[in-house]
């Protein structure tokens, strides 16, 4: 187990280092940012190449990439062109995106299972098709469509929530965006459980179970709920790195001062350092996720062992 | 089933926990008081591209809280936008290019600091030094002095300009390169705002929140979030703040300010999404400001491409600015948030300041089958096509573009005669028109720095002036612009720029398309809200309650 965890943790190095590579590369070949600093006018050539000075500009890009590298493990990310160093911005951000993606994980998991194993038991019956017709609906909404939809009719016609999220970002502001950023992947959820369960209901143990007298509600939960939760568990795994990503289009909608929001601005304003630092821990993430992903497998299957 | 009634019974709890704590989210502070001045404007916000510096505030985002925090020696009248004395007793001159600057006693910084001349000439100096990269250095670079302080290549030979020379605590005098009869009128802009010896002694701290002179002081400042102003109560000006605070929050789209608004939950939203223009009207009501603003968007052509500068290309470009049907592409496209442009300037100035509508002449005006025959006189398009630049990443310019090229190929019987073409980052577009690789006319916005006429025409239009970015050069503007700016008599001045523009007018160096509103809305918590003539907010005016 220990073996394992440490050779998956010196995989990740080159990806790591492949990943930095590619997303400095990119977010360069936009060209030159110093311009965009000074508006609708011409840059004054001095003080341009002053600040390209400072940033490294003028330097090759391969120079460029080793410079910020060795920044990096020295814990600096670099600045940001508003002065602020990137780790503050990340330790501004970060715990807000966490916060949101714990809210649409909990949301996920507590509704999306519930109504999966509902449906999955009752197969065919009418509950099943409305979960099904339900979710189907879901999916087929863009998540910037649900989110507008919910912040007019809650925020504004119904005026029961605030249709923003105050800068400190508390837990009940942000249980609207929270739904509104997990509203897909729950009804994915839903789906993976309702066939998994559907399809281990009749498998031999459960009738085991059954016939050795069991409580109806323990087999459910304890051996068919187990088995049948390992697709659900690698979903939402790789779903905790797209939930940060895809935070960009939620956090810009109610307003929340996280990681797509950061990501966004730094898009706009070609601030590299800022682009660069957050999508590389980004990266970090899923691969720890994916990691965490892989060792629940041995803890619901124990014929599952990795040495 | 008994387990199964159960299971639901839990959603429907989970359900309305939820619902109950998002009940409880809601509300929120509301800034409190009433009509005795104590309230708090919420008002929406942007990241300052910059550091919070006076001199490298470019954009309007930092510009907001300078002007909240600080007062210089000249103040813009929020209404007429006339340059007015604050903190000068006077600034005399016999010549136009030396004066003498006097300030007004009594006047202290938020940390009790005296403002005196040294704290003007310490923050012109830094200013204009190289080695501190202010976006807003140019401003000083009719100082003496200032190509040794900051040269266009290579280090800073000195650290000081050498026009500026303190003579007593409330007295420093000032030599320029050349005669500049309006330059006290420039002072009003935050970049000649005096600076406390905090800034240079401990500039990190006073960056993270900045101590000024101005009616209101920062009272928390969380960067890329929002900040807290609160009034100052020492403050002796004449504009002190009518309410009791202004909290700023930083909005990263505008749509999400205006809904906002609309929920109560923000009080101001200065910029108005493009796609809420129609209904803004419906949900606002008179709560609806729409104002002009000292912006005016042009089409500037490459006049350094030989193509483009050709004998008889001049009637070309005449005829193209006849063939734009500027009304219908204000009213349909904007909705009325531009102005069609007939002149140069912009209608902030005043007729006093320089803004004469219609002095672009029929140049200007619509008229499809003069365009033609004119642009046929000039020997027609260059190659017979030609297209427009402009960035796509900002401003959704491709709506006006379209129509722009649209109303071309209409007046011109040709369906792709003119063509929109896009570049993809503002930076890339900027970089390219700096390097003068443009074949076509380009979109170009002209924000001005200070509301004087001459800097709506000198930047943009005078031989390799810094901003001229068609390459424009004409012998006879650039004579009439050093005399109007060698008058002393303001209204003489004016009358000289305005000829200046006459020849503008027969070249057609670059297209005045429309000038650019300010449009905001508000709560019917505030009132007396306006906006200068820069569109930001005179926040010292605004009423709550």
């Amino acid at each position: 187990m220990g073996r394992y965890v440490i050779r998956r943790l010196l995989q990740m190095i080159p990806v790591f280092i492949g990943s930095t590579f590619l997303i400095f590369f990119m977010v360069y070949a936009l060209g030159d940012p110093v311009a965009a600093l000074f508006g609708d006018r011409a840059p004054d050539p001095a003080t341009a190449a002053q600040i390209r000075e400072d940033l490294y500009l003028d330097e090759p890009l391969w120079k460029q990439y080793l410079h910020y590298m060795g920044q990096i493990f020295q814990g600096d990310f670099g600045t940001a062109f508003n002065g602020q160093p990137v780790t503050e911005l990340m330790a501004d951000a970060w715990p807000v995106t966490v916060r949101l993606t714990l809210v649409a994980i909990a949301f996920e998991i507590l509704i999306g299972i519930t109504l999966g194993v509902l449906s999955g038991l009752r197969r065919g019956r009418a509950i099943d098709t409305t979960v099904l017709l339900l979710s189907l609906i879901v999916i087929s909404i863009p998540t910037f469509v649900s989110g507008y939809v919910l912040q007019y009719l809650c925020g504004i016609k119904w005026n029961t929530v605030s249709p923003t999220v105050s800068p400190d970002a508390p837990l009940n502001e942000l249980l609207l965006p929270g739904v509104v950023v997990g509203l897909v992947s729950l009804a994915y959820v839903t789906r993976l459980t309702r066939t998994s369960i559907a399809e281990n209901v009749r498998a031999d143990y459960v009738r085991t179970a059954l016939a050795k007298g069991l409580p109806r509600r323990r087999v459910i939960t304890r051996h068919l709920l187990r088995n049948s939760l390992i697709p659900v568990v690698t979903f939402i795994g790789t779903d905790i790195g797209g939930l940060m990503g895809g935070a960009l289009v939620t956090e810009r909608i109610f307003n929340i001062h996280g990681v797509g929001y950061q990501l966004y601005q730094g898009v706009l304003r070609q601030n590299s350092p800022t682009v660069v630092g957050f999508v590389t821990v980004l990266v970090l993430v899923f691969l720890v996720a994916n990691l965490l992903v892989d060792l629940l497998y041995a803890v619901l299957d124990p014929r599952i062992r990795y040495a | 089933m008994r387990g199964v009634r159960r299971a639901k019974w839990a959603v429907c709890g989970l359900a309305a926990a939820m619902v109950a704590a998002g009940c409880g989210g809601g509300g929120g502070d509301s800034g409190g008081g009433g009509g005795d001045g104590t309230g708090t404007v919420r008002s929406s916000w942007g990241d300052p591209q910059n550091p919070l510096e006076p001199a490298n505030t470019n954009e309007v985002q930092g510009g907001k809280v300078l002007d909240m925090i600080f007062r210089g020696l000249k103040r813009y009248d929020p209404k007429t936008g006339k340059a007015q004395d604050m903190l000068a007793q006077k600034i005399e001159t016999k010549d136009s290019q030396n004066y003498t600057v006097t300030i007004k006693k009594g006047w202290t910084f938020q940390n009790g600091e005296k403002v005196t001349a040294k704290s003007f000439v310490d923050a012109w100096n830094y200013g204009a030094l190289l080695d501190n990269k202010q976006k807003n250095a140019y401003f000083f670079e009719y100082i003496k002095g200032y190509d040794k302080v900051h040269p266009t290549s290579g280090k800073a030979s000195a650290k000081t300009l050498s026009g500026l020379q303190v003579k007593n605590d409330t007295t420093f005098t000032v030599q320029l390169t050349q005669k500049f009869s309006t330059w006290p009128e420039t002072l009003g802009y935050a970049a000649f705002a005096p600076l406390p010896r905090a800034f240079f002694e401990n500039h990190d701290a006073w960056v993270s929140k900045p101590v000024g002179n101005g009616p209101y002081r920062v009272d928390s400042y969380k960067k890329g979030t929002s900040m807290r102003l609160k009034k100052w109560d020492k403050y002796g000006g004449p504009d002190k703040a009518q309410n009791g605070g202004v909290e700023l929050r930083v909005y990263t789209d505008v749509g999400t300010a205006y809904t906002d608004l609309q929920g109560g939950n923000l009080d101001l939203a200065d910029d108005i999404p493009a796609a809420q223009l129609k209904n803004v009207k419906q949900d606002l009501g008179d709560r609806y400001i729409n104002q002009p603003a000292g912006i005016i968007q042009t089409l500037t052509f490459p006049t350094y491409d030989k193509r483009w500068s050709k004998a008889g290309s001049e009637k070309v470009r005449r005829g193209l600015s006849m063939a734009i049907d500027r009304e219908q592409i204000t009213e349909r496209i904007f909705e009325k948030t531009r102005t069609p442009a007939t002149d140069w300037t912009s209608p902030v100035l005043g007729a006093d300041g320089g803004y004469k509508a219609g002095l672009c002449g029929d140049a200007c005006e619509y008229d499809p089958k003069k365009a033609k025959q004119l642009i046929e006189e000039g020997g027609g398009l260059p190659g017979g096509k030609m297209t427009i630049t402009y960035n796509a990443d900002t401003g959704s310019h491709k709506d006006w573009v379209d129509a722009v090229c649209n109303s071309i190929n209409n007046a011109l019987d040709k369906e792709n005669a003119c063509v929109g073409a896009s570049i993809g980052t503002f930076a890339d577009f900027r970089n390219k028109i700096t390097d003068r690789q443009m074949r076509g006319p380009f979109r170009a916005g002209w924000q001005m720095d200070y509301p004087l006429i001459q800097n709506f025409l000198q930047p943009m239009f005078y031989t390799n002036a810094s901003s001229n970015d068609g390459g424009y050069s004409s012998d006879e503007f650039d004579g009439l612009v050093d005399r109007a700016n060698a008058e002393s008599d303001s209204a003489k001045a004016v009358s000289l720029f305005q000829d200046a523009e006459k020849v503008l007018a027969k070249d057609m160096p670059g297209i005045p398309l429309w000038y650019q509103n300010g449009n905001a809305g508000y709560s019917d918590r505030l009132s007396d809200v306006r906006l200068n003539a820069f569109s930001v907010p005179v926040y010292n005016e605004i009423k709550v309650g």
